[in-house]
């Protein structure tokens, strides 16, 4: 990008502010961020903050960073960073180099703060100083005796911060040193090399094996970008920052593929363009034989970035076109050109035609289900990029390079489409949409609403949350943004203590139709008490809107709370600018408005003298085990 | 001092001190600028490091006490590395 460009932006933002334009202004900073990521780039971007962060949704996120060394200038490059992506950041560190006390004392800052997220971040050369250096006098290493000491440490800190609170933990691997003490005698068996590895493949385990607790691979990242070329001794040795200059920005970035998915601010859609973003070439100049895409030659560049495509899809990111050309042609294209890797079943929406391409966006977000803000656009275009970031400034606008070899590059680089888990549900989501396709086939041809929801053939069942579903259940919480009553976020952790909880009560449902299984497309919390049910989150995502499933959940958890006497259902309504779709909910099935502030209403039903039912065109199934207390 | 690194160096500052360009002298200072604390000292010098891809010793950082001096520095690291001036 040109550094006329970069200045524009910066100008517009400034432009699109003093006019009260946020998002647009929002937009504008975030493009410009990304060719200007220094730590004056971060202040010019955290000064503008300041004056937009009132005016736009952001996701709060509270981090706290326990560490053995300087990272506030890499804190400063996060928060812009975070800004730029649409979190609102709250970062701090704590004391220096007393991450154990930190963690070890129930009273510390760490605890009282109520952090969403924890960084846990200690260099090798503190941690562990005979595994950095080598043996140091006489008496030879015993590597494996600090190697077992530094996994018990581990273990005992991760087992106390996960006792005493609910924030998300990111543990970071260690360093391996550029060259071992024993030079090359190290990899023949027993070093230093040998033994940090085994740290870091304990740390592994133990991430996975605890809830909400996560790995950040350092030594991966310091090898990335070289050993030597990472590390700056006398920056070390005069204010202990264990970074080059150069490299402050990557451990920001990779810090933010992190925030991204533990705040839920993520990607559902990528929105590709066809010509030389797709393919190489232009289909209505060039022909269908001249495209470029193949896995050699001089299509590569078109290949890998379909592979990078590819990959999203596998962890449950759905793709879309979004290119203007005639609807007929781009079709044939995609279903015969013979390098091609993705085809048109590979796309849950494919806008192919002549209209702007913020028009297309809007359609995709519609025909998907989904908020604007979920859809990243990918075009080689700096126009059409430009176009949409100040028509729809919602939309993340990805900065593609001027060479196609870096497309794959881009899109592997974005932190929205980072993902810390993926259930079954996201592996098989595109075969959900091309099922959405069919039912919507019915719906057109079904004579009224109520013909179409017969037909659709609908089975509910509800599921109390155990093991194999608490990761959806939090996932939805994470997600769901439209169908949502109360929009709480909830990490794995929380969900998991809320079901173990005797006055909680945590389900989720199955929906069937006779298009296939939707999967884990609901889910409620409810806090009960006193005779009283309190609906704390009651949500549906955005697949099974509209079919009146959660008429059948309303009837089902009532059914229950009768039988375990309870007489009163309420809860609250929170609006967001998204959450429109579940606004008329309570008031539909006969619910009175007791209380209603700036937060939000209060609803309440009387079961002794109200029964919701369920659609007579839903089947509910209740597994035996569920139970309320 | 070098007018030239001083004109490339004030935009900087200023967006790294969040100040107007005009707010930016030769003898700003920590004296004369309520931002630049130890901290902000620090980015700075990163900051410096960042854009102009040269690498100050310890015994130096603690020498960039005011604008001209860090200029005068910059010119002489620049010049020694033959970089662009």
């Amino acid at each position: 990008m040109t550094s006329n460009q970069t200045r524009q932006w910066r100008v517009q933002a400034e432009e699109y502010l003093a006019e009260g334009r946020a998002r647009q202004a929002h937009a504008m900073l975030s493009a410009w961020w990304h060719e200007n990521q220094t730590l004056t780039g971060a202040s010019y971007v955290l000064q503008m903050a300041q004056a937009l962060r009132p005016h736009l949704e952001l996701r709060p996120c509270k981090l706290r960073v326990l560490r053995s060394c300087t990272v506030e200038p890499a804190l400063q490059l996060l928060r812009a960073g975070a800004f730029a992506g649409g979190i609102d950041l709250d970062a701090s560190v704590c004391p220096f180099n007393a991450y154990a006390q930190e963690i070890l004392d129930a009273s510390s800052a760490l605890y009282r703060e109520k952090p969403d997220v924890i960084f846990l971040m200690v260099s090798t050369r503190v941690l562990a100083p005979g595994l950095w250096q080598g043996p140091s006098g006489s008496a030879a290493p015993d590597y494996a005796r600090e190697c077992a000491e530094v996994l018990a440490s581990y273990r005992r800190w991760v087992e106390t911060i996960r006792t005493r609170c609910n924030a998300a933990l990111v543990l970071h691997t260690l360093e391996q040193p550029a060259l071992p003490a024993a030079g090359i005698l190290d990899m023949q068996g027993g070093g230093q090399t040998a033994a940090i590895r085994r740290i870091n493949e304990g740390l592994a385990a133990l991430a996975s094996g605890t809830p909400d607790v996560y790995l950040l691979d350092y030594d991966a990242l310091v090898a990335r970008h070289g050993r030597t070329s990472w590390w700056d001794e006398g920056k070390w040795r005069s204010v202990r920052m264990p970074v080059r200059a150069e490299h402050i920005p990557t451990l920001a970035n990779e810090w933010l593929r992190f925030l991204h998915p533990l705040r839920g601010r993520l990607a559902k859609v990528a929105v590709t363009d066809l010509d030389n973003t797709l393919w190489g070439g232009i289909l209505g100049e060039d022909g269908l034989q001249a495209l470029r895409s193949g896995p050699e030659g001089n299509g590569i560049d078109f290949w890998q970035y379909q592979q990078s495509l590819l990959r999203l899809q596998q962890r449950g990111i759905l793709l879309a076109i979004a290119s203007k050309n005639n609807p007929a042609d781009a079709l044939e294209a995609l279903e015969r050109h013979p390098g091609l890797l993705l085809r048109p079943n590979h796309f849950a929406s494919i806008q192919a035609h002549w209209q702007e391409k913020s028009q297309s966006l809007r359609q995709i977000a519609e025909e998907l289900n989904v908020g604007l803000d979920s859809l990243v656009f990918l075009d080689d275009n700096p126009v059409e990029r430009q176009q949409v970031r100040l028509e729809l400034p919602e939309v993340t606008v990805l900065e593609m390079p001027a060479d196609p070899a870096g497309y794959a590059t881009a899109v592997s680089n974005c932190p929205l489409f980072e993902r810390l888990s993926v259930s079954p549900e996201d592996a098989q989501r595109t075969e959900y949409y091309v099922g959405q396709r069919e039912r919507s086939q019915l719906e057109r041809s079904s004579t009224s609403l109520e013909d179409f929801l017969h037909s659709l053939d609908q089975r509910v069942f509800l599921i109390p949350a155990s093991t194999e579903n608490i990761q959806r259940i939090s996932q939805l919480t994470q997600k769901t943004n439209q169908f949502n009553l109360t929009t709480r976020r909830y990490s794995e952790t929380e969900i998991r203590r809320l079901a173990d909880s005797a006055d909680h009560c945590v389900l989720t449902i199955r929906v069937v139709d006779r298009f296939g299984d939707n999967g884990l497309v609901g889910a409620c919390v409810l806090a009960l008490a006193d005779g009283v049910c309190h609906v704390d989150t009651f949500l549906l995502s955005c697949r099974v809107i509209g079919r009146t499933v959660e008429t059948a959940m309303l009837s089902a958890i009532a059914q229950y709370c009768r039988s375990s006497g309870i007489s009163r259902l309420e809860g609250y309504f929170l609006p967001t600018r998204k959450n429109a779709p579940a606004a008329d909910f309570y008031p539909k099935h006969g619910f009175t408005c007791v209380k209603e502030d700036a937060a939000g209403s209060l609803w309440r039903l009387d079961l002794e003298t109200a029964t919701p039912t369920c659609p007579p065109w839903i089947q509910v199934t209740q597994a035996e085990e569920l139970a309320l207390v | 001092m070098s007018e030239n690194l001083y004109h490339r160096l004030r935009p900087l500052l200023a967006d790294l001190f969040q100040l107007p360009a005009d707010q930016i002298s030769p003898a700003s200072s920590p004296d004369t600028i309520e931002s630049w604390d130890s901290m902000q000292h620090l980015n700075m010098v990163l900051a410096l490091e960042q854009q102009f891809g040269i690498a100050f010793a310890p015994e130096e950082i603690e020498q960039l006490v005011n604008v001209e001096l860090i200029a005068d520095l910059l010119e002489e690291k620049l010049t020694l590395s033959g970089g662009p001036q």
